[in-house]
């Protein structure tokens, strides 16, 4: 399994087969409990909170793709997040990217705070930043990248040398390159979180969250985690996550293609100021990124500059939805302003630049020519 | 619109009430009725179901027909077709045809007394020489199966048009993204949406689409008499896969290329076919009538003993029937396929001991030849019997 090529391993997943079967299409375990053998005996499955094998074969398989040792699934991308915060203890304090699904700020600030954690947030672009911000309390990195909607790279290889000089944990949130793309364990992080909603599963039909990292003890903190608080991803959604893999390297590869075109497009349309794609040449994180990724993915942010041309984008657009969520093959556009990062406060998102003449579009899998004829329309 | 924006946007993938861009899958058997003087778009499933509905629609946009059906497997299908045929009506069906439509024709309705002449339909003065007084229509598969053969259908479809029958076309093998039989001249398409269409091995469906509304009135009542319909949960899926279907097809297709030219020089590759190569004997006709050559292709090894060595050394690729998965299957159609017909016609079409037919999927094509390559030289395997093919484990 390990030596074949990463397509191939998309395709037949951890275990390949059904191996009582042979079925092709591993089998959706809908079953809430097990049967016992016997008294003090098990199948190694007992209840599906704790383990099922539906479950098992796509935490596995996303782990095996991002190269770690231990792979869990659950019910969303924040249960996943929440999750890896459970390794923290109050008192403790992380450094975390400032630009931020607006999500995970509000989990940070709300829930977590609340908790005795406590959150610094830099701009993980410079690692200096992120060096200035560590105390003696702190215990790790979170870091999104490329981070969201603002597209801005963090030198992961950087970002771990600093962390092992002061014992910390690095997380990398790899939502929007996923494992095809980057591999952050390969460069050296500790913990890997996704929304298993987007690339991952692809579709715009499922949610899903994954934690995979290869320690052994705080593999079985999570675990022990995952089973007392119970956010773990059903056998179904399991299976279409599964099957939504099977694709991922071609979904991206075209989704790509289009975001290069699209990203050249809109730096030539007249009505746009700005744009954030990381596989444009000018981008200040594009070198880093060529660095330790395969590729630039399908997402960008763009600035118009006229404030009242937004709604009239939005209303406009007819093959992009305007809908939140990202990574699926329909284009969709986001105003992150009111959408995704309507959690984090005027003075952040102002710091960073989420204004209210910034847009954010996931490139789909359609044909390229009518996503462009769609935001001339849209634009003009 | 372009074929890859239609597949994902054609006016049926976005839940009108609340937005919802993955379509609601209506589990529902029945549907209150307001009024009853009233009638309603829905009022029991098997009549219509709103899921089902948008795989039909969505079909019937992409192979741009009049209307769609979808049916519980591809058999069902192609029975519910037959079914709107009447005892006494004779058919011509191309003699490549899939195992399972050869076995209903030669079974299930000979009983009901339809006829039926098996016909070398590559050649159109042989389709005008078999048309009886009560010959309805013709029933045609192109490539065909397991020897990728090449009928000329516009040809085929214009022969018989003179004599006022109609065209049914088996478009399994291509899918929409590469042959529209209907812009041919076909009145009826036919897919197993088991295939490429789903996808991913794991649905198993049947697709019609009609050219006109009288032949539209005609399948949905066999639909809705008969009852073999999809589910809401597998029309789902179906609409699921669609959705990356040309992205599949593209990688399998530049796979299936690849691959069949590294057979060509495999000295223990006899034969290759597949209509992608300058060499296959279609290779012309399919390029007037289709956009790609596909994900399908066949092999003769040198002799049977390579051929079950070969099945019994795969390891990436499965050992399975059905293809256009997602997963590269292999099958041996002399005991799978076609082990429903009799040994003297697999005999006159060439399905002999050493064929293999592949279906490439979308594993590293640089993994499947390494797989292939070993599994061609594996000449150390024992091969005590072909129950063996069946034991795969990765």
């Amino acid at each position: 399994m390990k030596n074949l090529r990463f397509t191939s391993r998309t395709v037949h997943g951890e275990k390949g087969y059904d191996p009582h079967t042979g079925a092709i299409s591993f089998p959706i375990y809908q079953s809430a409990t097990f049967r016992h053998p016997g008294l003090g005996e098990s199948t190694g499955y007992d209840y599906t909170r704790s383990e099922n094998p539906t479950r098992e074969q796509v935490a596995s398989t996303v782990a095996n793709l991002e190269s770690g040792n231990f792979g869990f699934a659950f019910s969303s991308g924040m249960a996943a997040i929440s999750t890896v915060l459970e390794l923290f203890k109050p008192g403790d304090h992380l450094v975390v990217s400032d630009d931020l699904y607006g999500g995970s700020y509000r989990l940070f600030e709300e829930i977590s705070r609340g908790h005795g954690l406590d959150f610094t947030y830099v701009d993980s672009s410079n690692i200096d930043h992120a060096a200035a911000a560590v105390r003696d309390n702190t215990r790790a990195f979170f870091m999104e990248t490329p981070s969201n909607p603002m597209m801005k790279v963090t030198d992961i290889r950087a970002l771990v040398s600093l962390a092992r000089t002061r014992q910390l944990i690095t997380i990398i949130d790899n939502t929007f390159f996923t494992p095809y793309l980057q591999r952050p364990l390969e460069l050296g992080a500790d913990i890997v979180v996704h929304s298993g909603t987007k690339f991952l599963s692809g579709h715009n039909d499922t949610l899903a969250g994954f934690i995979v990292l290869n320690d052994e003890e705080m593999a079985e903190r999570i675990r022990l985690v995952q089973k007392s608080v119970g956010a773990v991803l059903s056998p179904f959604d399991s299976w279409l996550v599964i099957r939504g893999l099977k694709t991922l390297a071609l979904r991206l590869d075209k989704q790509q293609q289009n975001a290069i075109a699209v990203a050249r497009w809109l730096q030539k349309h007249h009505r746009v100021k700005n744009v954030y794609y990381v596989g444009l040449p000018d981008h200040a994180g594009h070198d880093i990124c060529k660095n330790q990724a395969s590729g630039y993915g399908a997402m960008i942010s763009f600035t118009v500059k006229d404030a009242a041309l937004i709604p009239r984008i939005l209303n406009q657009v007819e093959l992009i939805a305007f809908a939140e969520s990202l990574g699926g093959v329909e284009s969709l556009i986001t105003y992150p302003l009111t959408q995704t990062h309507a959690a984090i406060p005027e003075d952040i998102r102002r710091r960073l630049g989420i204004d209210d003449k910034l847009l954010r579009l996931s490139v789909g899998i359609e044909d390229v020519d009518d996503i462009l004829t769609d935001l001339d329309r849209a634009l003009s | 619109m372009q074929f890859a924006s239609r597949l994902i946007h054609n006016g049926n993938e976005i839940d009108k009430t609340t937005g919802a861009l993955s379509i609601p899958i209506y589990q529902a058997s029945t549907f209150q009725q307001n009024d009853v003087t009233q009638p309603q778009e829905y009022d029991y499933s098997r009549s219509g179901n709103p899921t089902r509905q948008a795989l039909e629609n969505t079909i019937a946009i992409l192979e741009g027909g009049h209307r769609g059906f979808a049916f519980a497997s591809g058999m069902a299908a192609t029975s519910s077709v037959l079914s709107t045929f009447a005892a006494g009506d004779h058919l011509l069906v191309c003699e490549d045809v899939y195992g399972g439509t050869y076995r209903v024709i030669t079974t299930l309705f000979q009983r009901f007394n339809l006829e039926a002449s098996f016909v070398n339909a590559s050649d159109h003065e042989n389709i005008r020489h078999n048309i009886k007084p009560n010959t309805k229509a013709i029933f045609l598969e192109s490539p065909s199966n397991p020897l990728l053969k090449i009928i000329d259908l516009r040809a085929a479809a214009a022969v018989v048009q003179e004599y006022g029958l109609s065209v049914i076309v088996d478009n399994t093998f291509m899918s929409p993204y590469f042959q529209r039989p209907l812009e041919l001249g076909a009145d009826i398409v036919i897919h197993s949406a088991t295939k490429f269409i789903g996808g991913h091995s794991d649905v198993v469906g049947g697709l019609v689409v009609a050219k006109d509304p009288e032949w539209s009135k005609r399948i949905y009542a066999a639909q809705n008499c008969f009852g073999a319909i999809l589910g809401p949960q597998d029309s789902w899926l179906l609409l699921r896969g669609l959705k990356t279907l040309k992205v599949r097809l593209d990688f399998q297709q530049k796979s299936a290329h690849r691959l069949a030219h590294w057979l060509l020089a495999q000295t223990e590759v006899e034969e290759v076919f597949y209509p992608g190569l300058i060499c296959h004997p279609g290779f012309e006709i399919h390029r007037q009538q289709a956009d790609g050559p596909g994900a399908v292709l066949s092999f003769k090894t040198r002799d049977q003993a390579t051929a079950l060595a070969f099945l019994n050394s795969v390891k990436l690729a499965a050992v399975a029937v059905s293809l256009g998965g997602v997963e590269t299957i292999i099958s041996y159609p002399r005991t799978m396929s076609h082990a429903a017909m009799p040994e003297t016609q697999r005999h006159h079409l060439g399905i002999s001991d050493n064929l293999i037919r592949v279906s490439v999927g979308l594993e590293d094509c640089g993994d499947l030849i390494n797989d292939f390559a070993q599994a061609l030289n594996n000449k150390l395997k024992p091969l005590s019997s072909l129950d063996k093919v069946y034991n795969y484990r990765l």
